[in-house]
């Protein structure tokens, strides 16, 4: 073979592998989601976070407009500070709300957003006032068996109300 | 007594051969520069090292495409997590089987190759020949071969794992009937660029010039005798297999230790 023919088929293998690793990047993995990486930060805090990651989405509506960049303990009110990163595109009016939800019974936990009716938007920076931690199953499971144990039995002179 | 003096021989024979591999290794990079100015000599051995390999690294990686789809479907149906399995089968080849499988066939099938071809070129006295001429025989054939080793390595382990997620797809769409959206966009959402994909191919970097080095080092050190090229051949696979088994263990632990 010529040194011409193989110079080409180097060429080609030397393709098909860059071909190979834009397509792991773009079609496997997140770099066509990454967002163009302007967005503004919003701060919340939660009594729990749950199983919540960072890079978890935020939705509003079940659309993604943001991701979790960190999440933090903060040692003076014993809560987890969440920040995460909005989309610039999307605004939010300042009493929005935000819960730690859950994708399906097994799946990953995000943080849902839910506006509210205020005339103002949040500014980069601002904390999310309103929040509702994520549901614990351990604790939901106690509740349940505590009220059906208050119901059977009532015992207690009724002071658990249901 | 006998046993302990033994055991002492033993140990510096094998600190005197790491040291001569280090050496050896060391020389073979400061050569590089020279091999970058005769680049008509690395891109033979790429295409001796890389394009030839392409058939084997296709086809297994094909096959284990299918296998890990088929396999993880059966497991992932009795949790009614089907749509995961594109996540699973991604990040199982970006992360390790990409770049290890790739590496032991690498070893097996380019590695040989090389240490045959460098302990044949001593057992013929054309090495000996290079250096009478005040020809530098690592310059003019250790480093080209070094260097095609290691930009041949992390191609072939990208395309290992391009063309099992491919294989993937097929089985996962075409016959299990798993939705195309969710088969790609949950691996969007689940595979990080840099983290996932980005680790794999510095692995495989790693694992290049782990198998070229070995490869060079035992052809380079072989005894100039039929039965000592057919050993260097065989420690060719053994030890760059166990290294690169090794190495992964190191690497992902240092990788993908912090969440």
């Amino acid at each position: 073979m010529g040194k011409k023919g193989i110079e080409m088929l180097v060429g080609l293998f030397v393709l098909l592998g860059m071909l190979g690793l834009v397509f792991l990047a773009v079609q496997a993995a997140n770099l066509a989601s990454f967002g163009n990486g302007d967005g503004y930060r919003l701060q919340a805090r939660f009594d729990n976070i749950g199983g919540l990651k960072a890079r978890a989405p935020v939705r509003s509506a079940g659309v993604t407009v943001g991701r979790i960049v960190s999440i933090k303990f903060d040692n003076q009110t014993f809560q987890g500070v969440v920040t995460m990163e909005i989309d610039k595109d999307y605004q939010f009016p300042r009493d929005t709300s935000a819960k730690i939800l859950t994708a399906g019974l097994l799946g990953d936990q995000y943080i849902g957003l839910e506006p509210g009716g205020d005339e103002k938007n949040f500014a980069a920076g601002e904390t999310i006032k309103q929040t509702q931690s994520a549901v614990v199953l351990e604790n939901l499971i106690g509740q349940f068996l505590f009220n059906k144990a208050a119901e059977a039995g009532g015992g207690d002179g009724g002071e658990k109300k249901p | 007594m006998n046993a302990v003096t033994e055991l002492g021989a033993w140990v510096l024979r094998w600190v005197g051969s790491l040291g001569r591999a280090a050496f050896f290794f060391l020389d073979v990079l400061r050569k590089v520069p020279a091999a970058l100015r005769r680049f008509d000599l690395v891109i033979t051995q790429i295409h001796a090292i890389g394009n030839r390999s392409l058939v084997i690294i296709v086809s297994s990686g094909l096959a284990v495409g299918f296998v890990l789809a088929l396999q993880m479907y059966y497991a992932l149906v009795t949790y009614g997590a089907t749509e995961s399995l594109g996540l699973i089968v991604n990040l199982s080849l970006v992360r390790e089987l990409g770049p290890v499988v790739a590496a032991l066939l690498f070893a097996g099938r380019a590695g040989t190759s090389l240490t045959a071809e460098i302990g044949l070129m001593k057992a013929g006295e054309q090495i000996a020949a290079m250096e009478m001429m005040a020809v530098d025989p690592r310059s003019r054939v250790l480093a080209p071969r070094f260097l095609a080793g290691i930009v041949s390595m992390p191609l072939l382990a990208i395309l290992f794992s391009t063309v099992g997620i491919l294989g993937a797809w097929l089985v996962a769409v075409g016959l299990i009937g798993i939705d195309a959206g969710n088969f790609w966009s949950i691996q969007q959402s689940g595979v990080d660029v840099w983290r996932d994909v980005g680790n794999g191919v510095v692995k495989s970097f790693v694992f290049g010039i782990i198998c070229t080095a070995v490869a060079l080092y035992q052809g380079y050190e072989t005894e100039a005798t039929p039965e000592g090229v057919a050993y260097a051949t065989t420690r060719t696979v053994v030890i760059s297999s166990l290294a690169v088994l090794g190495m992964d263990f190191i690497l992902t632990a240092l990788m993908f230790s912090t969440p």
